[in-house]
């Protein structure tokens, strides 16, 4: 498992450099990785599905009981297979898709990167390691969407999608260390297993439910989705469609047999949430002609549907919605590398503008057919399979389905099939509106024709053998309820009561289609119900005005305010602490020598001098004489090593201060007023007080003396080394210094970006950026 | 403005620039043995590139080949943080450090630790912030001096 997680960085490492090297052809490179979580899935599949999942497990952080743990169930395997599979299809796709394309390689690094986050995601067993494979994803769907970076909207919907998923993770963060505190570990197969109970568990459950709901576009959440359509089609269909947003799906199905129950709230909530953006998602997929859109709002009904099956916490439905969940990437990810081939033949995506495509594209639209029967639940295609398992559980009177429910099912489904039908008569059985302006048809290569042409045919033989899944389908049960018996998916039930509904779903549908004209009075109606995108805008505005607003307050630009603030909170929050440690040091020595006397009056000499200086280059001199008096000092009480790097910097100080002045008044200025004066020497007093102060009190408290002469004892032994300064920062505390200098890095960044901002060619650039924007 | 227009000068900084350089790796070093260690032996080399920036004027820009000094840095600190997963594969902890000696043909034996290629990665961050800071502020005088 982490040998396929390693490939997956590695090629995604190399993308961009095969990238610019041999353009779209390094994406078949690309789905290597993929491709071989797939041929690992199928390797282990027979294991898995014999009951047994697979375990790899490395401490991690043993201390604190973090370890790396993955398990391969059979709900895992669903899922490892969707990712893989389509991802190689994607890949594959991508390269016909992005053949003229400089950014090919940034691209299928994202996408590897992307494929490889997913993976683990769905594989990982422990809670802390969800969440960052999770976030991973949402990362690089933020890449992925924003990949058109010049593109002002695609920035922004980039954005909107990182800060929706984004705040949704952290809720969720929230919550698994809540659950992970009550449960006294962080494995989900456990937790899952043995769930803790109480109040917390109930709000931690609250928070995870709010990660998975801005994953899988659940209201109020949904609008991010739409936006993210900015992608390129393959991301579109790949992650927002057949992977990414299923990873809330997921994580709703791996908690609900834990909490259904006993987390009172759940039902209501993940079922109505389910239907209800089932519902809404279905009603604006109906109104959309861009056909991604319409997909994207689809998809949107379509996850509220799994939302609503594995919410409920009973077998029956979650079985309904395994099959759905397979059978929604196979439509869903072929309608959507459909219409990319569309958009890449004819340049518009817009059901209004394309004309009678079927006539130019037989197969492709035969293709579409199917694709979109099987989402609208035509029998013998295997959505209907999955309609129909979902309808037969929720009427089977052992689910305990409430009529409300089915009520809604049914109507979304029907609008399901409204919408289908016009992706599919607005895109290729359709005259234009207007005169039909079609750009030059070439053919599509092989590579954006063979993956369509592999999902259709798989939408086709799931349809007529369903049985083919029985084994597999039974087994991602199974591991979420233990002790399911074989199952059997059949195209045939008899004409019982679910296919009836089925029926009328399909009726509806068509009706609703019927109706001239319905979708534009709908959109007249509605346009004026407050949209979530809109709630979205307005709190990103008002945090923008609030954060204007603290900043002008709190960043005022004067230095003397911004070191009087420092200096006063330094004093404040340590000074009332000071009285604990009141006692004067035993052994208290005032000079060992006449040279430290001698070196310590040259310091107070210095600093003296140096705020009695009338113009600014003495004062630094004197400021100097401070400093490198201070290195002197080390060097009697025997640090070289403090006293070397005291001097050094020293030095640079004086030599950048030097640099500096040249850009000031060569004088101080008088002080306006007399008050301001005495301010500073009250906080310089004040200052120079406390420092003082703490030193003398901090000489007498060495409770911990034996730290540092268990290192001086463990210098050479341990760090190999005689300079115990070096080891300390090399070995013993190596860490930190890792950080120390990762923040030097940051820092160096931090101000080349500050000082480049400010030069004129850049402030140029600015400004085209923004005319550009307009 | 800036520039120190004396030939004597513009030798001596020549000369005490170069010495500067080959000290700091002399520190760079000895370090894990006697006083110095990546963090001092890079602030060494970054005053012999202040030195020569304040000699030779804002207009130089410091550029070692195809190095500037950003991939310095990330090279500094990449060599860093691998010898740290270096400890993870070979050792046990994170950073721990691995110690061997071998013998160099007329040198003699030399023990070598891996704090040396993680000290290495500290003295190019040291050294790769002060060269970055200096070329964007050579850039800034240039453009007011116009």
């Amino acid at each position: 498992m982490i040998g396929l997680l390693v490939l997956h960085l590695l090629i995604a490492g190399v993308m961009p450099m095969l990238g610019r090297r041999f353009g779209s052809k390094s994406l078949l490179f690309g789905a290597l990785a993929p491709a071989a979580a797939f041929i690992y899935a199928v390797v282990v599949a027979p294991e898995v599905m014999a009951g047994s999942a697979l375990i790899t497990e490395h401490s991690w952080v043993p201390g604190i009981g973090l370890s790396i743990r993955f398990a391969l169930d059979g709900f895992a395997l669903v899922m490892v297979g969707i990712v893989s599979f389509v991802g190689v299809l994607i890949l594959v796709y991508a390269r016909g898709y992005m053949s003229d394309d400089k950014s090919a390689g940034r691209f299928g690094a994202y996408l590897v990167a992307f494929a490889g986050s997913m993976l683990g995601l769905v594989t990982a067993d422990d809670l802390l390691m969800i969440f960052v494979f999770w976030e991973l994803t949402s990362i690089t769907s933020y890449m992925l969407i924003g990949l058109e970076d010049h593109r002002a909207e695609a920035r922004a919907a980039a954005l909107q999608a990182l800060l929706v998923t984004g705040l949704g993770g952290l809720a969720m963060l929230g919550g698994l260390v809540i659950i992970g505190q009550e449960a006294g570990t962080t494995s989900m197969s456990t937790i899952v297993a043995n769930p803790p109970q109480g109040m917390a568990v109930s709000i931690g459950v609250g928070l995870v439910l709010v990660g998975a709901f801005t994953k899988s576009a659940q209201i109020p959440f949904h609008f991010w989705l739409p936006g993210a359509m900015a992608a390129p089609t393959p991301v579109s269909a790949y992650l927002h469609s057949a992977t990414m947003v299923k990873a809330g799906v997921f994580l709703i199905a791996r908690l609900a047999p834990a909490f259904a129950i006993t987390v009172g709230y759940w039902r209501p909530v993940v079922i109505g949430v389910g239907l209800l953006t089932m519902l809404l998602g279905g009603y604006r997929a109906f109104r959309q002609t861009d056909m991604k859109l319409l997909l994207a709002y689809g998809t949107v009904s379509q996850l509220g549907f799994m939302v609503a099956l594995f919410g409920a916490g009973v077998v029956r439905l979650a079985v309904a919605g395994t099959v759905l969940l397979i059978a929604h990437t196979l439509f869903k990810a072929a309608l959507f590398l459909i219409t990319g081939v569309v958009d890449h033949q004819f340049h518009t995506r817009d059901l209004r503008k394309l004309h009678h495509v079927a006539r130019r594209m037989p197969w492709l639209a035969a293709a579409a057919v199917v694709a979109a029967g099987s989402m609208a639940g035509v029998p013998l295609l295997f959505g209907f399979i999955a309609k129909e398992e979902a309808l037969a559980a929720a009427l089977d009177p052992a689910t305990g389905t409430a009529m409300a429910a089915i009520v809604g099912l049914v109507a979304g489904s029907a609008l399901t099939v409204a919408y289908s039908i016009r992706f599919v008569v607005g895109a290729f059985f359709s005259a234009a509106d207007e005169e039909p302006e079609l750009a030059a048809v070439t053919r599509g290569g092989l590579a954006l024709t063979a993956p369509v042409a592999v999902l259709t045919v798989l939408t086709l033989v799931f349809g007529l053998f369903p049985g083919l899944l029985d084994g597999l389908v039974t087994a991602a049960d199974d591991s979420l309820y233990p002790g399911l018996e074989r199952l059997q998916l059949a195209v045939w039930h008899g004409f019982n009561l679910a296919l009836g509904l089925s029926l009328t779903a399909l009726l509806t549908g068509w009706l609703l289609w019927r109706v001239p004209g319905l979708w534009e009075r709908l959109g007249s109606v509605t346009g004026r119900l407050p949209a979530a995108s809109r709630v979205y805008i307005r709190s990103l505005a008002g945090l923008n005005w609030l954060a204007d607003r603290v900043t002008g307050a709190l960043q005022n630009g004067s230095l003397p305010i911004y070191i009087g603030t420092i200096l006063l909170t330094t004093i404040g929050l340590a000074a009332p602490n000071l009285g604990q440690a009141w006692t004067v040091p035993p052994d208290l020595v005032w000079a060992l020598n006449p040279m430290q006397a001698g070196v310590v009056a040259l310091v107070i000499v210095g600093a003296i001098g140096t705020a009695r200086a009338e113009d600014r280059l003495s004062a630094v001199l004197w400021l100097g004489t401070v400093g490198y008096g201070v290195a002197v000092l080390m060097v009697l009480q025997g640090a070289p090593d403090v006293a070397l790097t005291q001097m050094l910097v020293e030095t640079m100080l004086v030599v950048i201060f030097v640099l500096v002045l040249r850009h000031l008044p060569r004088r101080f200025d008088r002080m306006p007023w007399k008050a301001r004066q005495t301010t500073r020497v009250a906080i310089a007093t004040g200052v120079g007080l406390f420092a003082s102060l703490a030193a003398f009190l901090a000489a007498a408290q060495r409770p911990l003396r034996d730290v540092s002469d268990e290192m001086v004892r463990l210098a050479v032994p341990e760090g190999g080394g005689a300079n115990v300064v070096n080891v300390i920062l090399t070995d013993f505390r190596a860490l930190d210094t890792l950080g120390e200098i990762t923040v030097v890095a940051v820092a160096a960044m931090g101000v080349i970006a500050l000082v480049r901002a400010g030069m004129p060619e850049n402030r140029e650039g600015l400004v085209e950026l923004e005319r550009d924007n307009q | 403005m800036s520039r120190l227009d004396s030939l004597i000068l513009a030798t001596l900084v020549r000369t005490i620039v170069r010495l500067a350089l080959v000290f700091s790796l002399f520190l760079l070093f000895t370090g894990h043995n006697a006083p110095g260690g990546g963090f001092v032996g890079g602030l060494v080399a970054s005053i012999a590139l202040v030195i020569s920036f304040v000699s030779r004027g804002p207009a130089i820009v410091t550029r070692f080949g195809p190095l500037t000094p950003e991939i310095i840095l990330g090279v500094g600190l990449t060599v860093a943080a691998l010898t740290g997963i270096g400890g993870w594969v070979w050792g046990e902890h994170f950073l721990e450090t691995a110690k061997t000696t071998f013998t160099v043909p007329v040198v003699g034996p030399v023990a070598f630790t891996t704090a040396l290629p993680f000290d290495i990665g500290v003295y190019l961050v040291v050294f790769g912030l002060a060269a970055s800071i200096l070329n964007t502020l050579g850039r800034v005088e240039e453009d007011d001096s116009l």
